[in-house]
């Protein structure tokens, strides 16, 4: 089927027609005219052109569905360029006008291609096989045999070879056998194109029904969480997700392991325990190895340390924090900050000293090797574990309501004299060690433990993209594996009988597989040797 | 020896085998006039199951011939022990495979250099089977070896030393995702091979029925099959390739899934493989979007192949996603 071939319009320059048409009839004549134009299969190929460019900007800008925070990272690199770019929607590439537009008129297109085509094709596996044209010697193959070709063996071979056949007769006394063979190849490729359509409203589905959170979970009870949003570091809700009806479970890690070999970490390996409902348990989570309460998935998708530290002010109280520091590269050095914003608290006066906020600034480098000048080690192990301090005190503006990262020292409170700086050079800390200030107050490093990162995930979607996915792969064989090819034996009233072939797609050996069939319906049938018709004009091509 | 540096050394002994094998192909290509312009169009027709070069008339008193620094029979000789090269290089590849397999104890996909790897030997299997089902002539190997040399040569750039999987990667995934990715590669390398040779051949004959001079490096194209033979062959490998690019973009896509906790992330790996797959689905329309539209199909073809080395190179050096397992 060609949707590429004009049909007659039902007004135009060789089909004069009423003069007068009402501008209703205009617009229903130019809107099909579209709709064809739309339909075509060259529109589909350019649109699918046009999709394949349109992704690209995806893969250059940062997305913020896939990180928000390396678009922020673009915006402070690009000051100007970003907000323009930003209008264009080049951080949300795939959720974007243009690009819903392209493949919002594909799958118009497709759906038009489609219907028409699924009425056509259930119409054909209803219907007999075709007539035979008049002149048979005009398809790609074609054999005129002397005589000797019995019509019972030929529907018996045809039946034993499943082509769907037809016998008719003519008036003149003219017997024709028509088959047909390889309707699963329309069946597989509308059924291919459909299942493109299933899987877009499966992502629909996913994306306004989803939900995720992400969560770095440390050891131990007192850093387990609830399925809540407010304990997640970062979340995303689609649209039609009510906050409140999240699954209610609680999570905590009891141990983690990673393994490393040569500098590379090749295992993870997290012991949780669970409690949901009325349940509790224990799981052990790797990566690739998700844990689920129905529905929603907990992945194991990434690890990290957390330092542990105890800062004793200057009136000799004592806090511990357990901060959980980010990966800067592979080997795991890590950056974080310590804030202790309530320490000096003042027995005489009940208040917190003016300026005496303390915060630090660290960087942990699990293996540190001080036999050289560089302080970033090489290995992600825990071998020689050092913390890199600079110490803060003075203001460092928390109070002030505006959200802000737990992994650095505000640098506007810095910048803006509100924060001293008390070390010029960073003073680096081994695990027991305990770094000064000239307030009497001390920063004791006791610890390094570990973290998972954790993302829970729920998306109804995804078991409609899968069931799509599997319809595509296996509608796809047959759609390109399957010939579609028609066969007819005519038994002419001159006594002379005639078989020819068609190919309804490219493929090759149409004249064999022919040839094949005639000799068996015809014992005294020799297929001629060599011929070319079948390879100087590719049958089937405008299929 | 190590079992690093037997894989090594059996790699080095791949590319020049094959590299011997290129100049013996290109002794035969260039002097055995068998099958040259001489020889009827007929031979040169795909009928049945495609041989698309029988060369059967025995024209080796071909004028040229005298002036050839060796004669056709010679020529051929060297087109045989071209294919016999090919057939030890390409045991000898898999063989250094194998070596790394045993010595690091894992599937052989861990890396780029792996990877790309892979796709040599998958690019050469392929030829090796359309070879020796007798669908496409001997001395075309010039070109294939050409071709999968030439990733060989890629993958030295991003050799990395044969070492243990980061932990996303411990998966059976990887081998059903990976391998399919590599199989799928190897073959459109070859498809893209044949869609070259085509639009070559296919500019030959313009400019012969236009009456133009023929100059290097068109005069190559003498001693292609025919045009249209080439096109369809093209085509059916594309078509043989695309439902295992489908199924390896899937399988990505299930693992995923595991390993991320999101089946699509948009992540410029996934974005390329996206456009790859639209591209090559775009070249199975463009073969039956009518005359001019088939015209361009070939092109396509190769913009395809453009985006996949473009996925395998510029997206795990350059950018910055989840798939930055390349260890370079
Ligand atoms: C998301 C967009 C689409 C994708 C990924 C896609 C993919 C494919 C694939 C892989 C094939 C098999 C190629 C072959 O049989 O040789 C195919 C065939 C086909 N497609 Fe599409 N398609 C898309 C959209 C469309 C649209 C919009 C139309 C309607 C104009 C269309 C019409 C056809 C037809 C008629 C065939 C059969 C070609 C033949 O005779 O073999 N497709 N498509």
């Amino acid at each position: 089927m060609s949707t590429t071939e004009a049909k007659p319009r039902p007004t135009g320059p060789n089909n004069p027609g009423p003069r007068k048409s009402r501008p209703l009839k205009r617009l229903k004549s130019f809107g099909r005219r579209w709709w064809h134009q739309l339909t075509s299969m060259r529109t589909a190929l350019l649109l699918l052109l046009a999709l394949a460019l349109a992704a690209i900007p995806g893969s250059t800008f940062p997305q913020r569905s896939v990180s928000p925070t390396d678009v922020d990272g673009y915006y402070t690199e690009h000051p100007d360029l970003a907000p323009f770019l930003d209008k264009l929607w080049a951080f949300d590439v795939y959720t974007s006008p243009w690009f819903s537009a392209i493949y919002l008129l594909l799958m118009v297109s497709l759906v038009g291609c489609i219907i028409p085509r699924l009425r056509v094709h259930l119409k054909a596996l209803r219907a007999a096989p075709p007539q035979a044209p008049k002149r048979m010697e005009i398809l790609p193959y074609h054999r005129s045999l002397a005589a000797g070709a019995n019509q019972g063996r030929a529907r018996a071979v045809l039946k034993q070879r499943r082509w769907r056949h037809v016998v008719r007769e003519d008036d003149d006394g003219t017997v024709t056998v028509a088959a047909e063979k390889g309707y699963l190849r329309e069946s597989g490729n509308l059924l291919f194109h459909t299942s493109i359509i299933f899987i877009l409203v499966g992502v629909a589905v996913g994306s306004l029904f989803s939900w995720y959170g992400n969560r770095i979970l440390s050891e131990g009870a007192a850093s387990g969480f609830c399925n809540n949003l407010q304990q997640y570091d970062d979340y995303g809700l689609g649209a039609y997700v009510d906050e409140t009806d999240l699954p209610r479970f609680c999570l905590q890690l009891d141990s983690f392991k990673a393994e490393f070999t040569d500098g590379g970490p090749t295992a993870y390996d997290a012991q949780v325990s669970y409690e949901n409902e009325d349940e509790t348990g224990s799981y052990n989570l790797r990566v690739n190895h998700p844990l689920s309460f129905d529905g929603t998935d907990v992945f194991l998708i990434g690890h990290g340390y957390t330092a542990v530290v105890t800062y004793t002010d200057r009136y000799g109280n004592t806090q511990t924090a357990r901060q959980p520091f980010l990966a800067m590269d592979a080997a795991l050095n890590s950056e974080g900050a310590f804030k202790f914003p309530d320490a000096n608290y003042n027995p005489d006066t009940g208040e917190v000293d003016q300026d005496a906020e303390t915060g630090f600034d660290a960087i942990l480098v699990p293996t540190y090797d001080d036999s050289t000048q560089m302080l970033i080690g090489s290995e992600p192990e825990l071998n020689n574990p050092v913390l890199a301090l600079t110490a803060y005190q003075g203001n460092l503006g928390l109070a002030d309501g505006q959200p802000e990262s737990v992994y650095s020292i505000n640098e506007d409170q810095i910048a803006s004299g509100n924060l001293d700086q008390l070390n010029d050079e960073v003073e680096v800390i081994g695990v027991g060690d305990t770094m000064e200030l000239e307030d009497g107050s001390s920063l004791s490093f006791d610890a390094v433990e570990q973290y998972a990162v954790l993302q829970v995930r729920h998306d109804p979607g995804g078991p409609i993209v899968l069931a799509g996915a599997v319809i595509l792969l296996t509608a796809l064989l047959p759609t390109l594996a399957v010939r579609r090819r028609r066969y007819w034996i005519r038994w002419n009233p001159d006594g002379t009988v005639e078989t020819a072939g068609l190919g309804r797609n490219d493929f090759d050996g149409l004249d064999e597989e022919c040839d094949e069939l005639t000799a068996l319906i015809a014992p005294d049938f020799e297929p001629p040797g060599q011929t070319e018709s079948d390879a100087d004009e590719p049958i089937g091509s405008k299929s | 020896m190590t079992g690093a540096e037997a894989a090594n050394a059996l790699f080095v002994a791949t590319i020049l085998t094959y590299a011997a094998a290129m100049f013996a192909y290109a002794l035969e290509y260039a002097f055995d006039k068998r099958a040259s312009k001489a020889v009827g169009e007929k031979e040169l027709v795909a009928a049945g199951n495609a041989v698309i070069d029988r060369g059967t008339s025995a024209d080796s008193a071909d004028s040229g011939a005298e002036s050839a620094p060796i004669t056709p029979s010679a020529a051929r000789g060297a087109g045989r022990i071209g294919l016999v090269l090919t057939f030890l290089g390409t045991a000898a590849l898999a063989a250094s495979i194998i070596t790394r397999v045993v010595y690091t104890g894992r599937w052989p996909w861990g890396n780029m250099f792996e990877y790309t790897v892979g796709v040599a030997l998958a690019g050469m299997v392929t030829w090796l089977v359309l070879v020796s089902r007798g669908t496409v002539p001997r001395r075309l190997g010039l070109f294939a070896t050409f071709a999968v040399t030439m990733v060989l040569g890629t993958s030295v750039r991003v050799y990395t030393e044969a070492g243990p999987l980061v932990p996303a990667l411990d998966s059976y995934w990887i081998i059903i995702h990976v391998t399919a990715a590599i199989a799928a590669s190897g073959i459109l390398l070859i498809g893209c091979v044949f869609a070259i040779l085509h639009l070559i051949k296919r500019r030959y004959d313009r400019q012969v029925s236009d009456g133009k001079p023929i100059r290097f490096p068109l005069n190559i194209a003498e001693r292609l099959p025919d045009a249209t033979a080439l096109e369809r062959l093209t085509f059916k490998i594309h078509v043989f390739a695309f439902p295992l690019l489908t199924f390896g973009i899937f399988a990505g896509s299930v693992w995923a899934h595991f390993a991320w906790g999101r089946y699509w992330n948009w992540d410029p790996k996934e974005v390329w493989a996206f456009i790859a797959w639209v591209v090559y689905a775009a070249y199975l329309h463009a073969r039956v979007s009518g005359k001019s539209m088939k015209a361009n199909a070939p092109w396509i073809a190769i913009l395809g192949y453009a985006v996949m080395i473009f996925n395998l190179t510029a997206v795990n050096l350059v950018f910055d996603g989840l798939h930055s397992y390349s260890g370079v």
